[in-house]
Parts: structure tokens; sequence; C-alpha cells
């Protein structure tokens, strides 16, 4: 039996499309009312809820967890302060990135992490003798984002800490007469919060916020409006950006945190003293260079793109649905050179985008590739040019 | 001496005048664009864009012309005249990089219109359930607008390259042009027959007649015609109202053809972006300069004069006014061909369309759906019947506004949140027929009698709307005139009407940006291909002004080469 969230007696109301994804064993919805991009826009122009419940949460806590943290997890969470949180990562030991997720330091020895997949037993099994305890606490909170350029004004009614509040910060609050931990995070690449809620207080969570957004046009959003978004703000999707490296069979299948265009993670390496797993391997693929690809953007040649369709015979089609399936990218010569993973019409920037791993004389922004797109039942290959992640980069994403 | 393409000569003269080059008195440029228009501003960009140290002069506070955005009372912000936007050429996106300035075109999510006996058709972004709920009214035409829809759009894509280009001079001896018009006759030639047959159908015929041919249903003709009535004076029936049908049809919104989309801000707040970017490549943009006159000398433009005598000299002077502005008024008549004074004498402006907007205590509530509101997030289409439009046209075919207007109202609000307070709400109505030339009376009389008119007709399809007003403001075509400075209060610049069109507009042998005055150029909707919130005469003829300026500028410095 598939199993619903702690907002489900409000979401369920406000789909009207009957259109649910299973998302990590719960119900989700895919959209609320028949437009995505109506919900899409909400996250761009005013601010849109999203039922982030599913995700799995660990409780990590006890006197040596920033010591067993700063050993298993790539980015050095000693550079994190109480009341704050960090995206991050962790590798095998062949530099390989298992996973990724973010990390809430609730105080000094008290930790929140957040993944996609089970990792329970993953870092069970790593504790040793260090005296720390790790909790899934998945089911204990429901988690409700709030993203968009509205967002602080809406939360801020509800909690005032919440406008002083900076990017990946962190902080209790009462909102609906419960307590929360309201975090300055999402993943839209907009301005959002996150506010995590005891499960059983959920519903009046959902109903505070909702009177506070009452009359600001801000409405509940589905997966494919958050793929959007995700995509724009080049927030990787673990088993469609890349594979866990636990499970792949091949190298093929594993990336690396410098191929996945997250070096920037470990950039302080030289003075960084910790000895974590996968260190070694990282160390020497910086040294030899040996990184295979790097995963960047794409953005599509519009005149290009309209040219091949019109050729056809057809309307060039400008469709938001975002495409989360490989498409391979050739360079001029007509070698397969790379794929790309993620692909949508951006309607902020008004150009087909791509997530994408080209190799690394090709991952220059403004290096031209081509992308191969099916027209007509056949494939053809479309101009497109590298570009830095994020595609779209406002300023209030970090503010 | 070295050969020069740039803006300056070395010795000290402009290569496009052989003047003397007076850049540095500050009040010189390369090119000065009348009117700070969308069509001024995407012309001025361009120019710009291309190195031109580019003025673009406008006469009011603020940038937009017919496209702007004002705060009418705090927290309300009405689009006092234009409203959405479709036919924005996408090329000028790109080239301008708009996206980088603010570009935000907001999805219209829904179409609602309204019926008479209390019943609606409410169109959404899912087909399978619009096709139900047509045929909900008729079984027949479900798959009748499918067809409906697959024939207009090959005709849109037929027709769309005329709007990206200039039409070819079929007046001219010069063998480019005799190109580009033999490019157009094979363009047509190679068309399958049905396709041709229907876009001359559309292009000369009635909305009517086409709409019969596909359905039965009164409220979906009722909806699909009034597009075709849009700031023209003609009704459904009358031959003429396909072709803008057609031309309404053209536009697209990410690539969906008819589409329409509500800019962030309104289109004030696209015209402010189109600023950002005009500023963005160099062109300075001076508001409240009203300009008097241009100066010419020897037949050709050397700048232009303010109302209140201060210069500015160009060699490049774009009037993005509309034809009669650009012909009688900014230059003397007597400096041009008598055959295009007198065209332009007869150019038909008869604005016929106004707006009311309201600022509304919430959103209005139509029984048949009860507390529902998310059928507002598109236009609401209060035209239910094309019989209703063409009784709405008899009115006007006689000289007063319809006593049953059709109007095209939008709650802007529920789409861009930041129009209005929470919980409150702004509603855009366009509002025709309202004739500019009205018999026995004037729209100062008018004026409060046409806002109680469109209030009315609202209030007996939305019982209770008249509780929700807060403020109104009408604007008449006479205010149209008058504010932005639109002839006779013509939304477009000029009627579209076939003899005003493409080859014709606004008159045969001058449809390509030029006019008989060197150097003085149109860039106005009443240029080709027309109005709407368009942009395309404004890009196409900075590209002639371009290209003439490059074939000029090869002239000046071979015979500077020469001279050497």
């Amino acid at each position: 039996m598939i199993r619903t969230t702690p907002f489900h007696e409000r979401t369920s109301v406000a789909n009207t499309t009957g259109l649910w994804e299973h998302w990590s064993g719960y119900l989700v919805a895919q959209r609320y009312q028949l437009s995505e991009k109506f919900e899409y826009f909400a996250i761009r122009n005013s601010a849109g809820l999203f039922d982030s419940s599913p995700l799995y949460k660990y409780r990590i806590h006890g006197p040596d967890t920033e010591a067993f943290l700063a050993g298993v997890l790539a980015r050095d969470i000693r550079t994190c302060p109480v009341g704050h949180g960090q995206y991050t990562a962790w590798l095998d030991d062949r530099g390989f990135v298992v996973e990724d997720g973010v990390v809430f330091r609730h105080a000094v020895d008290d930790y929140l992490l957040t993944s996609a997949e089970p990792n329970f037993a993953y870092f069970d099994a790593l504790l040793g003798r260090q005296r720390v305890t790790i909790e899934d606490v998945s089911e204990a909170s429901g988690v409700l984002a709030i993203q968009g350029p509205t967002s602080r004004e809406v939360l801020s009614c509800l909690a005032p800490e919440v406008a002083t509040l900076p990017y990946f910060g962190l902080t209790s609050a009462t909102i609906g007469g419960a307590p929360v931990t309201v975090s300055r995070t999402g993943y839209t690449g907009d301005l959002g919060y996150e506010i995590w809620a005891p499960a059983d207080r959920a519903l009046d969570v959902w109903d505070a916020v909702e009177a506070a957004a009452a009359g600001r046009g801000v409405i509940p959003f589905g997966t494919t409006a958050l793929y959007m978004a995700r995509i724009e703000a080049g927030l990787l999707l673990l088993d469609v950006d890349f594979d866990s490296s636990r499970y792949a069979w091949t190298d093929a299948h594993r990336s690396t945190l410098v191929e996945l265009g997250l070096g920037w993670m470990v950039r302080d390496l030289a003075s960084d003293d910790r000895s974590f797993i996968g260190r070694a391997a990282l160390e020497r693929e910086l040294r030899d260079k040996t990184s295979r690809w790097k995963l960047t953007g794409l953005v599509l040649d519009w005149q290009n793109y309209d040219r091949h369709f019109d050729a056809a015979g057809l309307i060039p089609p400008k469709d938001h649905t975002p495409i989360q399936d490989e498409y391979y990218v050739y360079d001029d010569h007509g070698s397969q050179v790379g794929y790309a993973t993620s692909l949508m019409y951006s309607p902020m920037l008004q150009r087909h985008i791509a997530l994408a791993r080209v190799p690394l004389e090709l991952s220059t922004a403004g290096s031209r590739v081509k992308l191969e797109l099916p027209v007509n039942h056949r494939y053809e290959y479309f101009d497109a040019a590298v570009s830095r992640l994020p595609l779209y980069n406002p300023d209030r994403r970090t503010a | 001496m070295a050969k020069t393409s740039g803006a300056a000569a070395g010795n000290g003269t402009d290569p496009a005048t052989n003047l003397p080059d007076r850049r540095a008195d500050g009040r010189t440029y390369d090119a000065i664009v009348i009117g700070g228009g969308h069509n001024g501003l995407v012309n001025g960009a361009y120019l710009a864009k291309s190195g031109l140290k580019t003025l673009i002069l406008e006469r009011r506070h603020l940038v937009g012309g017919a496209a702007i955005t004002e705060e009418l009372r705090p927290g309300f912000w009405f689009t006092t005249f234009s409203y959405a936007l479709s036919l924005l050429r996408p090329d000028i996106i790109h080239d301008l990089e708009l996206t980088k300035h603010g570009f935000m075109p907001l999805l219209m999510p829904s179409t609602f219109a309204p019926m008479e006996n209390g019943d609606y058709l409410l169109l959404g972004q899912d087909h399978g359930e619009n096709l139900r709920e047509i045929a909900r009214h008729d079984q027949h035409d479900a798959d009748a607008y499918e067809a409906y829809n697959h024939d207009v759009l090959r005709v849109c894509r037929a027709i769309k390259p005329l709007l990206d280009q200039v039409p070819p001079d079929i007046f001219s001896d010069d063998p480019e042009e005799l190109v580009a018009l033999a490019a157009l006759g094979s363009r047509f030639r190679t068309l399958d027959k049905k396709v041709l047959h229907d876009a001359v159908r559309l292009l000369t015929g009635s909305a009517a007649d086409f709409l019969d041919d596909y359905f039965d249903s009164e409220i979906l003709k009722g909806y699909l015609a009034s597009t075709s009535i849009i700031g023209t004076k003609v009704g459904p029936y009358s031959q003429g109202s396909g072709l803008v049908l057609l031309y309404h049809l053209l536009g697209e919104h990410d690539g969906e053809f008819g589409a329409w989309a509500f800019h962030k801000q309104g289109n004030g707040g696209f015209t402010k972006v189109l600023a950002r970017a005009a500023q963005a490549f160099g062109a300075e943009i001076a508001l409240e300069s009203p300009v008097e006159r241009v100066i010419t000398r020897d037949g050709r433009a050397t700048g232009v004069a303010l109302v209140d005598g201060t210069e500015f000299h160009a060699p490049i002077v774009v009037s993005a006014l509309d034809p009669r502005r650009t012909f009688l008024e900014l230059v003397d008549p007597r400096e041009l061909p008598t055959d295009l004074v007198e065209t332009i004498e007869r150019f038909r402006f008869q604005g016929t369309s106004a707006k009311v907007n309201f600022a509304l205590d919430g959103a209005p509530r139509y029984p048949a759906l009860g507390d529902r509101v998310d059928q507002y997030r598109g236009f609401t289409n209060i035209g239910p019947s094309m019989e209703y439009l063409e009784r709405a046209y008899d009115d006007a075919k006689y000289g007063w506004y319809s006593k049953r207007p059709y109007l095209d109202c939008a709650i802007q609000s529920t789409i861009d949140p930041d129009m209005a307070p929470p919980g409150k709400h702004v509603m855009s109505c366009f509002v025709q027929y309202a004739p500019y030339h009205l018999r026995e009376s004037d729209w100062d009389t008018e004026k409060e009698n046409l806002g109680d008119t469109v209030q009315a007709t609202l209030e007996s399809f939305f019982p209770g709307f008249g509780d929700l007003v807060l403020q109104r403001e009408i604007r008449t075509p006479l205010d149209i005139e008058r504010t932005v400075g639109l002839s006779e209060g013509n939304i477009f610049a000029g009627e579209f009407l076939a003899p005003q069109m493409f080859l014709f507009r606004p008159a045969p042998g001058w449809s390509q940006y030029r006019t008989p005055i060197d150097g003085y150029y149109q860039c106005g909707s009443g240029t080709h291909p027309g109005g709407c919130v368009m942009g395309a005469p404004g890009k196409l003829a900075a590209g002639q002004i371009l290209k003439d300026r490059a074939k000029a500028g090869a002239r000046s410095s071979s015979r500077v080469a020469v001279e050497v």
C-alpha cells in the first residue's frame, strides 16, 4: 500500500488532476491543476508550496559526530556552524559519488542529514567505535517547502525570525502553533524555505502557511514544476543526472565530484587536514587530471533549432515538459562525446536547455557541441553551446 | 587614409553625410528615434547594438507608448492601454538579450467565455478536457475544433515568415527587389492548394464565413470570432475580419500559435525591459522630450527640434509615430511627393476601441461556477456569439458606441499577484466598439456613459460586480490619441485593412521603412507588419537603416580612398 505524507489531507484536496507520482514509497502530486507551467511560474514569480516529506532524514548525534561526519562527507562539516546547513556528498574510496544530500547542524553534536535514497546501513557501518548515534527520523516530520520570490515575505508574517535567515541558515520557530524548524533551502534555485514540522502537526503548518499566503497567488506545485525549476537551477537528481556508486554495475555509471561539477565542495583541500573517504582518490584525480568528463549546462541555438523543424515542415516545438532521459552529444566530426541527462524548454530563458556530460576539452563555457534530437522520427544534430550552471541564476537564489 | 566603417571618420567628417562631425557637442548622434513606444525602443536598441550612438526621444514621463503600466491607486497597477503579449517576434527576445533584463511572459492558462444564459465555455491547458468542454456545447464541434486548429496552423506556418521580412518593393527595378519578389512568389507557389486557398479566404473574407464552415456552437464561434474584430472597424460578418483573425493567430507564446502571455507587471513591465536592453547597448533615452519637427536640409534629415527649441543632430532620424504624424506633422508635407501625401491623408485610422480598467475589492463571482476563481487566469471573453459581436458593430457603423459591447477582460492580478494588494484585483477590459467619431456628441461628454455601459454589461454576467469596484479608469479613443499620440486612437497606428497592409503599409512604394527624405525613416506600427506589441517594424526598420548606412559608408569610403 502506497504511503501518504503528513500533508496528504490537504494535498489530496488541492490536487484536482488525479495525477500522482510515487516518490520513495509515498504519494506526491505530479501537478495540482491542469497546467504545470502555471505552477512553475508561481515558483519564479510569486511562490509555490511543495511537499518534500518523502525525503530520507537521519538524525546523527553524539559527542563524536563532527569527527564522524568530517570523515565520511566530502565537504568539510567543520566549516558548518550551528544553525546552518550544507549541501554535501559522500564518496566511496575510489572517489565516486555515493549520494548527495543536505546536512543541517542543529547543535554542536546534533545533525540532520537528508538523502533521496536509504543510507542508514551505509553510515551505520562506518560508525566503528565513535560515540555517535544514527536514527532514521524520516517519518517524524513533514517537510513543506515554500519557494519563490515572495516566500520570505509570506513566511516572515508567520515567523519574523525568517526575515533575516541567511542562505542555508536554520532557525526554530512556531508556525500554526507547532514547533518547527525553518531552513533557507530548497530545490528550485530560487529564494525559498523548507519548514520541518512534527508529522502530527503538519496540517496546522500547512493551514497557517496557506492562510498567510492567501490572495498572493501562492499555489501548491507538483513534481513536474519542481523538475523544471531544478533543471534551470542546475540541481542534480539522483538516478537521472548521476547514479549512486554503490549500486552501479560499471564505472560508466559512476561519477566523481569533479565530474559532476561539485569540485567546489572540496575547494580548500590544501588546507583541509581531514582524512575522509575518497580523499586519496580525489587527490589522485586532481593531480593526474583523470576526470573523464564534466557535467555542465547546454543551451541550444534557437535559430538552428527552429531551422531543423521548419525544414522538416514542422512547427518547432517549445515544450517545457522536462525530459529526464538521455540524448547524445556529438562533436563537429560526428563522434559521440557525451550525453545529456535532462532536457527542457525553459520559459524563463526562452531557450531549450539541457544538463549534459561533455569531455573536459569541451567543458568551457561557449564550447560548441551538437545534440541529437528526433525530427520526423529521425535523429538530427542541433547546435548547442556549453554554458555554466546554474543556467537560471537570479540574485535572490542565495539572498 | 584607411577605410572606415565606424560612426565617425578619422578626418572629422561623418561618412554618411560628409558633414563635419559635431558629436562632441553632446547633441549630435548617429541616430535619433522619435517615440519611446515598443517599436521605438526596439529600433533604438538594434541601432545601439550595432554601434550607433543612438538617442530615443519620448514625449511623456515614461517609456512604453501605449504599452505602459501605471499605479493609479496605491498597490493597484493598471495596464492602461495595451494589456497582453503574443505577437512579439522571438528573434527580438534573443537579439536584444531580453531575458537578461527581466523578460518574463507569464502563462495565461485558461480562457473563459461567459454566456448570456448563465452557461459558459471554459478552455484550459488540458487538450482532452477542452474537447469535452466543447462537446458539452455541441457534439459536432469537438473534432471540428481539431480540424480548424490544424487548418489554421498550416496557414499560420505559411504566412509567418512574412512577419519577419521587409516587404519587397514591387515598384522597383532593383535586381535585389526582383529577387525578393520572385522568392515571395515561389513561396506561395509551393504551398499546398488548400493552405493557399484558406490563406486567401482568411486574408480577404469574413471570419464568420470561415468559422461557419467548421462550427455550429454559437459560444465557440463567438469566442473565436472575437479576435477578428480587435482594433478594427469591422464586424465578424464583414469581409476583412478574416485578416484580423489571422493576424492575431500568428502570435505565439513559447512556440504555440495563437497563445497569449501576460508579461510580468504588464506590457509596461515589458517596455521597461526593452528600455533596459536599449540602454545596456548604449542607447540614451530622453523622457519629456516632445519633438516639434524633423530638421531637413537639401532633402535630407539632419536632426530634430524639440517643442522647447532644443535641437539634436543626427544623419539618421527615425519616426516611431504613426504615418499621419510621420509624414504630415513631423515634416513639411511640401517636401514629399503629392501621391504619398494623398495616400497618407486617406489612410484609415478611425480608432474603434476603448479601455475600461477596474480596481476590484475581490474576484467577481460567476454564478454557474460558484466560488471558483481559477477561470480568471486568462482572458474572459464577453462576446458570446457572432451575432452579439455583429450587433455591437452595428452601433459603431452608425456613429455610436455599442450598447452591449464586446469586452476582452483580464483579471491580471490572478496571473501576476504583484499587480494588486493581496485579495484585491485589477481587471483590464478592452472595449469594442467605441468609434473615435461619435455622431452628434463627443467623447468628453460620453466618457462616463461608456464606463457605465461597460460596467452594466459586466454586471449582467457577474451579478454584484458593481459592489466590487473600488476605482474605474476609462480610456476612450480620444484619450488614447491625447495621451499616447496615436491618431484617432487607433491601437494599431492604422487599421488592419487589406489596402493598408504589407506592400501598402503605410503607402505603396514606402513599405520599406524609408521615406522620400534621405536619412528619415519610419518604424512604427503603421509600417509592415503592423500593430500589436510585435516589435517587427522596429526591428525590420533598423535592418534597413543599417543596410543603407553600410552602403553609404562603402560609397563614402571609396570616395575618400579616391580623393586620397
